[in-house]
């Protein structure tokens, strides 16, 4: 069959030939296709030729990058720059601790933390001279030695960047600079080539995996997806990143939108090309008002150029994508909740009995596959499933993005290979631990995951270790916790995420989560007793039996990985009524150290309940019974007299009085 | 007060003639339930009963359907909003690096609880999971701006020039602030 004839659209006289000519003249005309897509004229992004390069991700525009651009464009036009230097904003560099940052080139030298009344001296030293300013320089997390390229900083230098490649080298709005670096090479490789089933089986050889957290073979969906019938096959991105901790998907479309729409059409080629029309959608959260910008703008970019909608690069393909802005549930990042969610109903998961690819949205078969996992496609068509595969571990190929985030010194959104130690993320790119804090957990999975200790930093990352450690891949998120941090208070942060954002709709996990986030609240204030713990434990297993989506069942995993990891943490609150960490605050208390207090009054003010009392000159005490706990008194004392105990009040001090 | 309730009364045609043209834009088709909300709250600032009517209407579906979606997701609001809203950051990263104390801060500053309109409606505050701004916690979105590595103090400093600039040039500082975000969803 030969749908190019009766479609009308692309360059003229393209359909017809690519329907009547055989296949080499068909490889002509995407060819030429591709070469007219791209304009000439526009502006390419090289890292040979003298540019600014702004970090322009969400991190870095709140830290202050639009200041930071008008500072840049002055000092460049005071020196007659503006023509002969480019200024591109680009996607997120990944070191949002560090932001907001600016990149100049051809030398490669990254300036971090920047503010607008720096941008004269580093235009001057760096653009218009040939050196750097020492001061402003980035700095080795180990030795304190200023280092000025970014090549040289070992949180870029240890990472395996293949996802995330052109996030921060190209203009996200350009698809010109896109195409200039490879883009779209893939799709028409794949067009030429038109073999939809060889496409599959090169995702499949790959071996890659779903980037959104259960792991699922790519292939193996994409095949099922297009071996089912139906009147229309549809391809969703999942881009609803709902885990809290986690922003790899919102990046990846904010720093390099066309990488996953060309992902998306050739897994609708693959899927769909001779199996009746397909059509599109990407389902991304509200909250992340760039991205949706940003895409649309991609969108409407490959459309008018002709890599998008009737005809694609004249192959006689259709293919067109819809945007859908989540309303804000988490649970809308399952597959089936997700389908009814774009359908206009609550989202509400159905039973799996029948699979999204059989049955998905509007009763048809619908591929769903997240963000991340779309933008490996075209690297894998491009470089082939051989090259893909030769990283990562046996069963987890390939690399993976992590948010890392939380007490480390270089947080931010890395991509390693699959395999990669703990170890080697947390300490080595991360940097460790900030100064003077020790390592006590890492959270993996968001609230379907759960924390691991300190002994499994030498684990590797895949798939299947991370489930047997009691945790998983999940999206990618990735908190690193301290001493500061109560293990129980955690468990009971994300139960009380689960037991909010349940949809409701089976027995055991709403009513199953509300009553373990009830246990958890009675072990945080000290009213639990051993067989509290018992029922906790008994109703995770219920809840993770008795769930009817993979959320439910999921739910649990923050308490099972606490129990199993940190159960110790949690005896000491119910047998002890003592919060090591001291935050449970109904299990601390607040005192003054006779020693240290001068008596300066300063904490009395701060103090909303009237709790501290004191004369001048004389050391002051809190009486237990008002004290609320609300650390006013700490954060005002001068001389670090405030003291957070752990254990209950034992009002032992407002009895003296 | 003549003048004044006819400027009133013309704004009010003005939003009806966007419902209006929102209603005939997705007439017909499929799923635009909750495009449909979205874009009446982006009008009306929340979802009126006789706004859900209407939706309803529109989409042929029975009010108590609308209503459950509107009710199912956490951007819809069926009561009227305070002008800009505050939103805490209460994702993982944000609770570990004090995201709790920061709220109290805030509630203690402007004498409201989380999820109350300030009397004037200026304010409100919310607690969300997670912005996706981890890489600076803790964070505090004011309308569509994000607010990085807050102490308590800091949150409330930030509020506090918010608050100086909002009423220094009026309406206007939403959309001043934010050059690039506030195209897809002003919600103030």
């Amino acid at each position: 069959m030969s749908r190019a004839a009766d479609k009308p659209g692309g360059a003229p006289g393209a359909s017809e030939q690519a329907a009547t000519q055989p296949a080499k003249t068909r490889a002509a005309v995407i060819d030429a296709a591709l070469e007219a897509a791209a304009d000439k004229n526009a502006y390419l992004a090289d890292d040979t030729k003298t540019e600014i390069r702004i970090c322009a991700g969400t991190a870095c525009h709140a830290s202050g990058r639009v200041a930071l651009r008008k500072a840049v464009d002055k000092a460049l036009a005071e020196r007659g720059l503006t023509e002969t230097v480019k200024v591109i904003e680009t996607g997120c560099h990944g070191f949002c601790q560090q932001g907001p940052i600016m990149l100049l080139w051809p030398k490669g030298i990254f300036y971090p933390h920047l503010k607008p009344q720096d941008i004269e001296e580093v235009i001057e030293t760096s653009v218009a001279g040939d050196g750097v300013v020492e001061r402003l320089l980035y700095r080795h997390p180990g030795s304190g030695e200023p280092l000025a390229l970014e090549k040289e900083i070992p949180f870029y230098a240890l990472q395996k960047r293949v996802v995330l490649s052109l996030n921060g080298k190209i203009d996200p709005y350009s698809i010109d600079d896109y195409l200039a670096h490879g883009g779209y090479s893939a799709l028409a490789k794949v067009l030429k080539d038109a073999d939809p089933s060889a496409v599959i089986a090169e995702i499949d050889r790959s071996g890659l995996r779903g980037r959104g957290g259960a792991g699922f073979p790519t292939a193996r969906k994409w095949r099922s997806c297009r071996a089912n019938p139906g009147t229309k096959h549809y391809v969703i991105c999942n881009a609803d990143e709902g885990d809290p901790g986690a922003f790899m998907d919102r990046s990846v479309l904010e720093g390099n939108p066309h990488s996953v729409v060309e992902g998306m059409i050739i897994a609708a080629y693959a899927i769909g090309a001779d199996n009746g029309p397909v059509e599109g959608y990407v389902y991304v959260r509200r909250e992340y008002p760039f991205a949706v910008e940003r895409l649309r703008w991609a969108l409407k970019q490959a459309r008018e150029r002709g890599l998008l909608g009737k005809d694609i690069l004249g192959s006689g393909f259709d293919f067109d994508i819809r945007i859908n802005q989540g309303a804000g549930a988490f649970v809308c990042g399952e597959s089936t909740a997700l389908t009814l969610s774009i359908e206009g109903h609550r989202g509400m998961p159905r039973g799996k009995h029948i699979r999204t690819v059989a049955r998905g949205l509007w009763g048809q078969p619908t591929n769903l596959n997240n963000v991340e996992t779309y933008a490996n496609v075209p690297w894998i068509i491009n470089h082939g499933a051989d090259e893909f595969a030769s990283v990562g571990t046996a069963t987890s190929k390939g690399t993976k993005i992590f948010s890392l985030t939380g007490k480390v010194v270089n947080g931010g959104l890395i991509e390693v290979p699959m395999g990669a130690t703990l170890r080697e993320v947390i300490f080595d790119i991360g940097g460790g631990m900030l100064p003077g804090r020790e390592f006590k957990a890492v959270q993996l999975g968001g609230p379907s995951g759960g924390c691991l200790p300190a002994s499994l930093l030498d684990e590797p990352i895949d798939f299947e270790s991370l489930v047997a450690a009691g945790s998983m891949m999940g999206s990618g998120g990735m908190v690193v916790v301290d001493d500061t941090t109560c293990m129980v208070d955690f468990a009971k942060f994300f139960l009380k995420f689960t037991a909010e954002e349940s949809c409701g709709k089976c027995v055991p996990c709403r009513v199953g989560t509300t009553r373990m986030l009830e246990i958890l609240e009675r072990i945080c204030a000290g009213l639990a007793t051993m067989d509290d713990v018992e029922l906790l434990e008994q109703l995770a297993d219920d809840v993770v039996e008795g769930s009817l989506c993979a959320l439910g069942g999921s739910a649990p995993n923050p308490v099972l990985s606490t129990l199993r990891y940190f159960r110790d943490e949690m005896v000491v609150h119910v047998a002890e009524r003592r919060c090591p960490a001291r935050v449970c605050r109904p299990l601390i208390r607040y005192t003054i150290d006779k020693e240290a207090c001068t008596g300066c009054r300063a904490c009395l003010p701060a103090c909303p309940s009237g709790a501290v009392t004191g004369e001048r000159k004389e050391p002051h005490r809190i009486n237990q019974k008002l004290c609320i706990k609300c650390d006013a008194c700490r954060q005002a004392c001068r001389f670090d007299a405030v003291r957070v105990e752990t254990g209950k009040p034992s009002l032992v001090e407002g009895r003296r009085r | 007060m003549t003048t004044n309730a006819t400027a009133g009364e013309t704004e009010e045609q003005e939003l009806e003639e966007q419902f209006v043209e929102l209603l005939e834009h997705y007439r017909g088709e499929r799923g635009a339930l909750v495009p449909l909300l979205q874009g009446a709250q982006a009008i009306f600032g929340y979802l009126p009963e006789d706004v859900m009517r209407r939706v309803a209407e529109a989409t042929g579906e029975p009010l108590s359907k609308a209503l459950g979606v509107a009710t199912f997701y956490a951007q819809f609001r069926l009561r009227p909003h305070a002008k800009h809203t505050i939103r805490c950051c209460h994702g993982t990263a944000c609770h570990v690096s004090g995201a709790t104390r920061i709220s109290e801060e805030l509630e203690k500053y402007l004498g409201i609880k989380i999820g109350e309109n300030t009397p004037d409606m200026l304010y409100t505050i919310e607690e969300v999971h997670c912005v996706g701004a981890c890489g600076m916690a803790p964070v505090v979105m004011i309308n569509d701006r994000a607010h990085g590595k807050l102490t308590p103090e800091k949150a409330v400093e930030v509020v506090r020039a918010f608050q100086a600039e909002a009423e220094g040039s009026g309406a206007e500082v939403t959309a001043a602030a934010e050059p690039a975000g506030n195209a897809v969803e002003v919600e103030a």
